[in-house]
Order: C-alpha cells, then structure tokens, then sequence
C-alpha cells in the first residue's frame, strides 16, 4: 500500500503538484491522465524521489519514504521501476548489458563498475527479454532498436529490479499505434501475473479506460478524479483536459457516466488490430 | 488530382507576409551594426597589437635573408657523386639522436596517460550535471584551471629544480599540464551527455559511481579517446621543446647543438624531429577519426 498525504512540489512561480493525497493498494493498474503540464509526471518523480517534494508525506507499507537518503533511498528507486517516455536506455550498450542495469540496486558497487554479473541473473535477464518479445536482440546495440523495442528493453530492465512499484512515465507517447499496444499489454502483463502495482501516465483517454482498474485526473498539479473509467463524465473530462480535449478523444463523451471505453477510431483499430 | 493546394486564409496572409519581411529587415539591420562594431574592435585591437608588439615590415624585410642564411648554414653540401657518404657524415650521430627522439616520444606518452588518468579523476567532479554541491564542481574546475595555466616549460623547469636533469622531469611536467588540459575538455563533454540514460540508471536505484560507469562512460568513451590522441600530438611537440630546460629527450640534444654552434647537427635533429612529429600526427589523425562516433545523437 502506497500512501501519499498532501504532497506538493511547488517551484517559485508554479504549483507543480498541490497537495495530493492518495492511496494505491498492492496491485492496481492505476492510470493517471491529464494534460500536459498537469503535473502526471512530477508526481511519479516525486514517488521514487528522482524529485524531491516540498510538502507533505509519502509511506510505503509504514515506511516514510520522504524521509530516505542515500543507500535506502536507492534501494527504494530500485523498488519502484521507472520507465520513461524517452525510454532512457544506454544506447552505446547491448540490450542484456542495459537490462542488467537493472540489477545496480541488488549488487555490489565494484562489481557492477566492472560489469560483472553472475550467470544466474544473465539468465533473469533472458527470461525478462523473452517474455517481452526481444531476447534476440539480446547482443545487440541498443540505439540500433525502434522506439517499440527499445521501450520492451526498458520494460525487461525495469522487471530486473524486481520492483513493488513499476511507474510508467508517458510510456507511449512517442511510439505508432501498434507498439503502443503492445507496451500497453505488457503493462497490463506484468500487473496481473507478478501482482506488481503499475501507475502510468498517459494523455489518452481512451488508452487510460482500455487497460486502468483505475484513473486518477489530475490538472493544475491537482487530483481532480480519482476513480473507474465508467465514472468519468464528459465535463469532468473537460476539465481535466481543458483546450486540449479534442486532442485526447473525449469529445464523443456523453454528459452521464458511460460504462464501457468509448471507441476512438485510430486507438480502437491498432487495438483490433494487435 | 494534381497539385498541391495550398490553402492559405484568404485575408491575413497578406499582413503575414508583409510582417515577416518587416521583421527580416530589423533582424539584418541589428545584426549588422553589430557586425560593424566586431569589425571595428578587431581592427582597433590589430592596429593596437603592431604598435605593442613592435612590427615593423622594415625590420621584418631587413631580417628575412638572415633567416635563410641561419637554413642554408645548417645544411651540409650533398654533392651528387658522394651522396651516401655526405649524408652518412650530416647524420654522424644518427642511433643516438634516434634513441633521444624515442625517448621524446616516449617522455609524452607516458605524460598523455598520467595526464589522462589524473584528468579522468577530475572531470566527472567538474561537470555542472553530475556534481549537485557547488563547491566539489567549484574546487575539481579550479585545480584543472591551475594546472593547464602553467605552461609546460614552466613546470619543466621547477620538476627539473626539484628531481634534476632527464626524462622524469619532462614527464611530470606534460602530465600536469594534460590532466589541466583534458581535465577541461572531458568534463564539457561530460556535461553534453544525455540527462534520460543518466536518469534510467539513477532510477534503477544506481549510486554516483555505477551512474557515472554505466550511464555516462559509455556516452564520452570515443570523444575521451579521440582528445587524448589529440593530446599525445601535442605533447610529442612540446616533450621535444622542454628539453630546452634539461627535461630529457631530443631537445636537451637540440639546446645542446644549437650553444656550440654545431649548425649541422642542428638542421639534422630538426628534420628528424619534424618527420617524427608529422608520422606521429598523421597515424593519430587516422586513428582518432575511428573513435569519432558516426553520428551524434542527442
């Protein structure tokens, strides 16, 4: 169970993140949709503490995460997996070798400066890559790999850490309709089948409704619905997205709850078609 | 269908036309003032630098047929039907000369890699992205400044005060001033690597360490390479000059040759020197555009 209590990230002239509280219990897929700038993105940094919150309380089963430094603030981020839009992977190293990395918060500081891993975790690492899809590619140079891929390979590195949490920045923001599908579904994967609590930030409506248990709107840096996508109404939604609602498919919305993912034309065909 | 339809709004692309030229125009015309003004200093500064520096072209043409005489003093004759025996005499030294030009070559290599490595402990510390306490960068680029300030022969001179005559001096004095110098260029290339691969790892819960081994080494890797090749190029031409100081090598020979006006030694050892110094520059040339990466990603 993962308890944020009023956490703000305030820079002198922008509320980043104002005062937000939630509770994500062990195992939701909890989608987090906004525009951008809404704050998606800070929230997640400040949840593994990449960033660092200006107010208010984050805790992890009992333990006050916004009080860790040094080694056990490392050992949390390498609790809680982050996979980013950009995908951030060493491009200059092999894919097993960027998977690997994953292994940083688990091993020795030498040995991981020398690049030293035992079999056992090579095999870890196989076994991440093959369930992605991408343990052929195992040896090769990760800048050579499209974005789908490249995001599979940071999937794989992100499950090598073993992680409670797994935080999904804009995961698919900069992939085509079909791998953004496949990334979505190994989300979803990873979620149903090792239990691990995934939260993704992710501009699309409809993408949030598909694959969420639950959505958490945010705008302004603040929570402003927290709950199943059949709860979300069309004005809700506009004030979530504001000028940019076209642009994330809710124009069709009806003014009541809806009950079922509302079809998109080009997000429902790269589904169907997956 | 043919063509490609433009389809322009119909009444503000006139104004948006006419405002677009507008704002060429001002940006030409700030900009060329401010060419005119850097135009102006550089020749004010030219104009400045003759008069300092005492340029006179007649004292320039005066001093040019005592250039050439100092040359063709220091070449032997090479008559053509003695011409083995001629140059066996101009090079009567030659094992020896080449043992010194060895130990040149061998007085900067040594200096490029203690340079390297004393500039590899430096420079992550002086990199304005991987360091977050002010005061670590302000010291790491302080020290990098001080030791690429002091010129080579500079430090030759006190390392040769301190250790006395030979190579060791010369040694000390390039890998200083190297880990000054690429202490300096590593840590800019440093600060131009990619911030996400720096936060992938950081968010697999990496320390510092395994942050700047795995995230950051294998970004600068090529460039490091390529600069401290370009850096041996330089230190072969400055390990033949500190000799001057009795720092070692082929210029302690050099000095030697030029005091006791032996003028033909001096034109042999100079022309070992340059073709030395040109083989050398040519297979690091070759050697660095390998480590260049093909293309820069961002």
């Amino acid at each position: 169970m993962l308890k944020i209590d009023g956490l703000s990230k305030h820079y002198s002239t922008v509320k980043a993140v104002d005062d937000v509280s939630l509770e994500i219990p062990t195992g939701q897929m909890v989608g987090i949709i906004g525009r951008s700038g809404a704050g998606k993105s800070t929230l997640l940094r400040l949840i593994n503490r990449l960033a660092d919150p200006t107010g208010g309380a984050l805790s992890c089963d009992g333990v006050d995460v916004t009080a860790l430094t040094g080694r056990d603030l490392r050992q949390w981020r390498s609790r809680c997996a982050m996979i980013f839009q950009q995908f951030n992977l060493v491009n200059r190293l092999d894919v097993i070798t960027n998977v690997l990395i994953g292994r940083v918060g688990h091993r020795p500081t030498l040995s991981t400066l020398v690049k030293k891993f035992t079999v056992a975790e090579r095999a870890l690492a196989i076994q991440a890559l093959h369930r992605l899809d991408m343990d052929v590619q195992a040896l090769q140079r990760a800048e050579t790999l499209s974005g789908g891929q490249q995001q599979r390979v940071a999937i794989a590195r992100a499950l090598m850490q073993e992680p409670q949490i797994l935080l999904a920045d804009e995961p698919i923001a900069s992939l085509d309709p079909r791998n953004a599908t496949r990334v979505m579904e190994a989300l979803q994967t990873i979620n149903r089948e090792d239990g691990i609590t995934v939260m993704v930030n992710l501009h699309h409506l409809d993408t949030a409704q598909e694959y969420c248990d639950r959505i958490i709107g945010m705008a302004a840096g603040r929570v402003v619905f927290d709950g199943q996508a059949k709860d979300l109404t069309a004005s809700l939604a506009r004030e979530i997205y504001g000028q940019e609602s076209e642009d994330a498919g809710i124009a069709e919305l009806p003014d009541i709850p809806v009950s079922a993912p509302i079809p998109k034309p080009a997000a429902a065909v790269a589904v169907a078609g997956a | 269908m043919s063509g490609i339809v433009v389809s322009a709004p119909p009444i503000s692309s006139g104004d948006a036309v006419a405002d677009f030229e507008r704002n060429r125009l001002a940006l030409i015309r700030a900009r060329r003032s401010k060419e005119i003004l850097f135009a102006f200093l550089f020749a004010a500064m030219f104009v400045f630098s003759v008069i300092v520096g005492e340029v006179n072209i007649a004292t320039l043409v005066e001093g040019v047929p005592g250039f050439f005489n100092y040359i063709s003093d220091t070449i032997p004759p090479i008559r053509a039907d003695s011409v083995v025996a001629d140059v066996r005499e101009w090079y009567w030294a030659f094992p020896k000369w080449l043992m010194l030009l060895f130990d040149t070559v061998v007085i900067a290599f040594l200096g490029t890699f203690i340079g390297t490595v004393g500039a590899l402990v430096f420079c992550f510390a002086g990199s304005r992205n991987l360091v977050s306490s002010g005061w670590v960068y302000f010291i790491a680029r302080r020290l990098t400044e001080i030791a690429r300030a002091v010129p080579e022969l500079v430090y030759a001179m006190i390392f040769v005060f301190a250790f006395g005559l030979g190579p060791l001096p010369g040694v000390l004095a390039i890998a200083v001033h190297s880990a000054g110098a690429l202490g300096k260029l590593f840590a800019e290339v440093n600060e131009n690597v990619d911030m996400g691969t720096v936060e992938g790892v950081r968010a697999s819960g990496g320390n510092w360490f395994q942050i700047i081994r795995l995230a950051v080494i294998p970004q600068v890797l090529p460039n490091y390479l390529s600069y401290a090749l370009l850096r041996f190029e330089i230190n072969v031409r400055s390990a033949a000059v500190i000799g001057f100081v009795g720092a070692g090598g082929v210029g302690q020979e050099l000095m030697f040759v030029i005091r006791q006006f032996v003028y033909t030694d001096v034109s042999a050892l100079v022309l070992m020197i340059i073709v030395t110094v040109s083989l050398i520059d040519m297979s690091c040339e070759k050697l660095r555009h390998r480590f260049i990466p093909e293309q820069q990603t961002a």
